[in-house]
Order: structure tokens, then sequence, then C-alpha cells
């Protein structure tokens, strides 16, 4: 009988899904991606690859040793974000860059803070804006030995023209996983499938961001009703901005991250929200023409005041007194 | 003398205000971007520090207790703005990079700290003395850190050798060690790749620009304050005094032991006897509601 009488603290029921499980399945979901910018960019993107990966792994195990704890590479946490950054970089980065970049998502944004599940932002995006600030001249270069010129966000910036069906596919300039919207989407309706992410932060982020491209974009509804512009909606420039730069990859992989998103289903959708208009901002009035990473991490920066704000409240409290 | 010499060694070494103290990081984070900034910073500092310590010490029977503090601002705003003119008329460069920064030092806290308790309570040499050793520890902290940020952050030492300093300096040092450390007349191809391999690698290496940014200042910190904490806990390991490590007044008053402090808030016995009064109560509350 003594089992039955046992108290114990909650959770009282496990689920059978474990982390390595899940990040192996954020792996092959970005497998999609990953393949299609080594095919497009060559050998060179394949070596940034697997040393952003190489690097990320050994520099947990490594700080794990050093810091005297268990190592936690076992996990496959340090691999999701290797991988990460290898594809928010330009597919030309030296690699001396990209391994700063990995030992710096490593170490400084997750295991400082206490590893997984304490980081404050995504280790990825932060290592990315990190090396944006510091290598300004590499980070924004996206030419290398197959493709060369603007990428099509820096063109529609210039108010230039962009063919949609080439970027949908992804044959044009970017980083190495950003490129192809197909690759992506197709990664993301596996980890749907599986349950491993939903629509809820992806479909708020792009419905938001598609609506506020509609009102503040130079041919959107605002320009539409002072007459500054004749056409309603130039809707190669409204499906170029959905599908072009880190959008698609930073609304299903990054914005999506366990760690960094509000917990709430109601902070999700606030989360997703807040990414959407403040990505539009960046992109429409900022000075450069990609601004996905920085919304990502102010988004990431604020989840405690979202979750704050909508934590559902306890049964019995908050009633009016009596 | 013994003092003063005693006093130079205490503010360099034992009580440095960067390292030691932690004082005063609003200055050593906003100025360090580079070595003669760093310098400039802690020169101008020294000199105010030195000379307001000599005139507080000489003033300390005259000055009344109840406006101290206002009189020793007096007497170091008029040594900043000497100070200040100076500068903009002998190196109007450094005191345009340094900004706001220079007439900041009146409300420096180490300043204000020395006066309070140094220089009020001992007599002008050993004041003096006691001010140039801060001084000189201030200095050489933030050339230092000035140094690191201006190395990793602009591939510059003090401005020179241009920006390319990791292309010239670190392949040369290497390629010159694996020439001693392999026989050249007999180097292979392998070694000689090496090194062309480093000269090459290495010219091509840009500045981590994040750096001399204010981030970078914050990186910068965190990593002392790591080295601060390890060194204190090896040294307290083995039993050593090491409470000045970060003794710098950081208002939490309810782990400070320093009872007789000015600044003191909160009186950690009361309030851990308030805590557990309450707890009582509380206690005392739920058995009554049990035995009910």
């Amino acid at each position: 009988m003594k089992e039955y009488m046992e108290v114990s603290s909650n959770p009282h029921v496990r689920s059978r899904v474990t982390t390595s499980q899940i990040m192996f399945a954020v792996v092959i979901a970005l497998l999609p991606a990953t393949i299609y910018g080594i095919i497009r960019f060559g050998w060179y993107a394949a070596l940034l690859v697997l040393v952003t990966v190489g690097t990320a792994v050994l520099t947990e195990h490594l700080f794990c040793k050093i810091m005297k704890k268990p190592s936690t590479i076992k996990d496959g946490s340090a691999i999701v974000t290797g991988l990460l950054l290898a594809l928010n970089l330009p597919p030309h980065l030296p690699v001396y860059i990209a391994i700063l970049g990995a030992v710096f998502a490593i170490v400084v944004v997750k295991l400082l803070f206490g590893g997984l599940g304490q980081n404050f932002m995504n280790p990825a995006l932060g290592a990315r804006c990190f090396l944006v600030i510091s290598f300004a001249k590499y980070m924004t270069n996206f030419d290398c030995d197959t493709v060369t010129g603007p990428t099509p966000l820096a063109i529609l910036k210039e108010g230039g023209q962009v063919n949609v069906f080439d970027m949908v596919i992804g044959r044009t300039g970017g980083t190495i996983g950003e490129t192809s919207v197909i690759a992506i989407v197709l990664g993301a309706c596996f980890l749907i499938a599986l349950g491993v992410i939903d629509l809820r932060i992806p479909g708020t982020y792009l419905v938001s961001f598609a609506i506020f491209v509609a009102i503040f974009c130079p041919t959107g509804l605002i320009a539409y009703i002072t007459h500054d512009s004749n056409v309603f909606i130039d809707w190669q420039y409204f499906c170029g901005q959905l599908s072009g730069g880190g959008l698609m990859l930073g609304a299903f992989f990054m914005a999506t991250d366990y760690t960094t998103r509000p917990i709430t289903k109601k902070g999700q959708y606030l989360y997703g929200i807040f990414l959407g208009v403040l990505t539009g901002l960046f992109r429409l009035f900022g000075p450069g023409a990609e601004g996905v990473s920085y919304a990502i991490i102010i988004g990431n920066l604020l989840v405690p005041l979202i979750e704050k704000i909508t934590m559902p409240k306890a049964f019995g409290k908050g009633g009016e007194k009596a | 003398m013994k003092t003063c010499l005693e006093r130079l060694y205490n503010g360099l070494i034992k009580e440095n205000p960067t390292f030691v103290l932690t004082l005063g990081m609003c200055p050593t984070l906003a100025v360090t971007t580079s070595a003669i900034n760093g310098l400039g910073m802690g020169l101008s500092t020294l000199v105010v520090l030195a000379l307001s310590n000599l005139l507080i010490s000489a003033l300390r029977k005259v000055i009344p207790d109840k406006v101290r503090i206002p009189a020793y601002i007096v007497i170091v705003a008029s040594l900043v703005t000497v100070v200040g003119l100076l500068m903009e008329a002998y190196v109007p460069g450094l005191y345009a990079s340094l900004g706001i920064y220079i007439d900041l030092i009146v409300v420096n806290c180490i300043i204000l700290g020395r006066a309070e308790s140094y220089a009020s309570k001992n007599k002008m040499m050993p004041s003096l003395f006691d001010g140039i050793g801060m001084g000189l520890g201030f200095t050489v902290a933030l050339t230092l850190i000035g140094m690191v940020r201006e190395f990793f952050g602009n591939a510059s030492i003090f401005g020179f050798t241009g920006p390319d300093v990791y292309g010239t300096t670190i392949p040369v040092l290497l390629v010159e060690l694996t020439n001693k450390v392999f026989n050249p007349d007999s180097a292979s191809n392998f070694v000689q790749g090496l090194n062309h391999f480093f000269t090459g690698e290495f010219s091509s290496y840009s500045p981590i620009g994040i750096l001399i940014m204010a981030p970078g200042a914050f990186f910068v910190l965190a990593i002392l304050t790591a080295i601060q904490n390890v060194i204190k806990a090896k040294g307290e390991a083995k039993g050593k005094d090491m409470s000045k490590i970060q003794s710098g007044c950081s208002h939490d008053c309810m782990s400070c032991g320093d009872t007789g402090c000015a600044k003191r808030l909160i009186e950690p016995e009361k309030v851990s006897k308030k805590v557990e009064t309450e707890v009582e109560a509380v206690s005392e509350e739920i058995t009554g509601k049990e035995e009910n």
C-alpha cells in the first residue's frame, strides 16, 4: 500500500518525448534548407556548415569540462544552434568569423546564462547580430562563386524589380539557408506534423507582417489613400517582402524556439504580432533591408514581460473583493 | 616617507580602484575605447585626485562636518574646470574624444571616496600620495583595458601599426617561432605551407568591431568580474582575507558587514528579526486554523 500513499510534487505526468528527440527532429527539418544552400552556394557553404556545427558542439563540450560539469552535448541543442547559425551566415564568410560566432553563441548567449532552457535570447540569432555588428563588411556581402549581386530585399529597398518565382524556389542571393522558401516550408511542415512546433507564432508573425507591409509599403494602403501611389499594393513587392530574407527561416525555426518564446497561448499571439510589426518597421523604415534577426532578439528580451501580462489567473484569484 | 610609499603601493596594487574595489565603472566603461583615451582619462583623474586630496587634507580642520560634501564638490569642481580648460587648450583632440567624461570627474566616486575616507582624516603628504597612488592605479587599469579593447576591436595599439596589426605582427612572430622549432633548411613543404597559410590567413583578419562599441565595454567588464571572482574564490579557499575585492559599495546593505556605514539603508539584523516574527505570526495563524 505504501506507494499509493506517497505524496510527490508535480509534474505527475511526463511526456515520453525527450529533448534530444526534439532537437533531432529540428535538425532533420533544417536539412532541406541546408542541402539546398550547399547545392546553390557550393562546397564552401558545406565547409561553413560543418565548421560552425563542429565548433558549437566542441565549445559546449570543452566549456562543460572546464567548468567541471557533466557535458551537455548529448541533448543535441548545440547541433541545432550551430546549424541555425550556419544557415544565417553569408556563403562566402571567412571561416574564423564563423568559428567566433559559434563560440559566442554557445558560451556567451547560452552557457553563461545557465545552458539549455536558461538562455535569454536565441543563441544563433544573438551570435548573428554580434557578427553583423562586428564584421559588417563580411556579413552583408552575399557574393560568392555562383551568385553575385544584391539580395532581393536590397533590390526591393532600392525600388527595383524582383522575380518572386525565383525567390520561392531560392534562386537568389542571401545567407546559406534563407533563400529557398520551399525548402524551409517543407521542413516546417515536417515539424508541424510531428507537433514539435505549432502555427501560433509563425502564423501571427507572417500575417501581422503582411498586414503591416500592406498598410505601410510604398504602394500600400496609406500611400493609396493619400494618392502617392496609383496602384493598391504592388503584388510583386508584397510577395517579395514575404518570401525574401530571413523571414521564413526566422518565423518557423527561430521565433518558435522553446526557451525564448512565451509559454502562454495569448502571449504567443502577442509575441507573433510584435515580431511582425517590428520586422516591418525595420525593413520598411530602417536603414538596412533586413530586420528579422533584430526583431526576434528584441522580442526574446520582452518575453518575460509578455508572459507576465498574459499569465492566466489561478482559479479563485483576482475576483472582486466583497 | 614610508607611509607615502605604502600609499602608492596601496593605490596601485592592494586597493586598485578598478581591478580590486570595482569603483568608478562609468568612466572605465565609457572611455576605454582606445588605450590613449584610457591613459588620458586616467591621468586627468590622477591630477584632480592628487590635488583635491591635498587641498581637502589641508582644509580638513576648517571645513565644518555638516557641509563637508558640498565643500569637497566645490574643491573638486574647481580643479576639474582647471584641468578641463588646460586639456582643451593643449590636447584638443583628446579633450574632444573624452567629451563629457572630463566634466564628470567632479562626481567620480573614487575622488569623493578618497576625500571622505582618507584625505579628511589624514595629513597632507600621505593624502597627496594616496591620491597619486589611487590615480596611478586608475590610470594603469584604464590603459590596460583600453589596450585590450583597442587591439581586438580596432587592430591597433596606442593608435599605431594601422589596420594591419594581425597581418604583420602576429604572423611574423608565428613564422619566426616555426622557423626556430623546425630547422629552416630542412623545413618541409608542410611547414612552409603552414607559414604561408598563417601569413595569408592572419593578414585577412578583421578586428571584432563590437569591442570598441558600448556592448564591448560590458563584455570586458563581465570578463574582469569573472577574473575577480575566480581570484576571490581561490583566495578564500586558502583562507585569505579577500573582502576588499569588489568592495566598492553596491548598496546591497543586506549582505554588507559594515555596520557603521553612513549610507546604510537597511539593518540586516532588524530585517531578519522582522521576518522571523512574521513567519511566527503566519505559522500561528495556520496552526490556529487547523485547530479550528
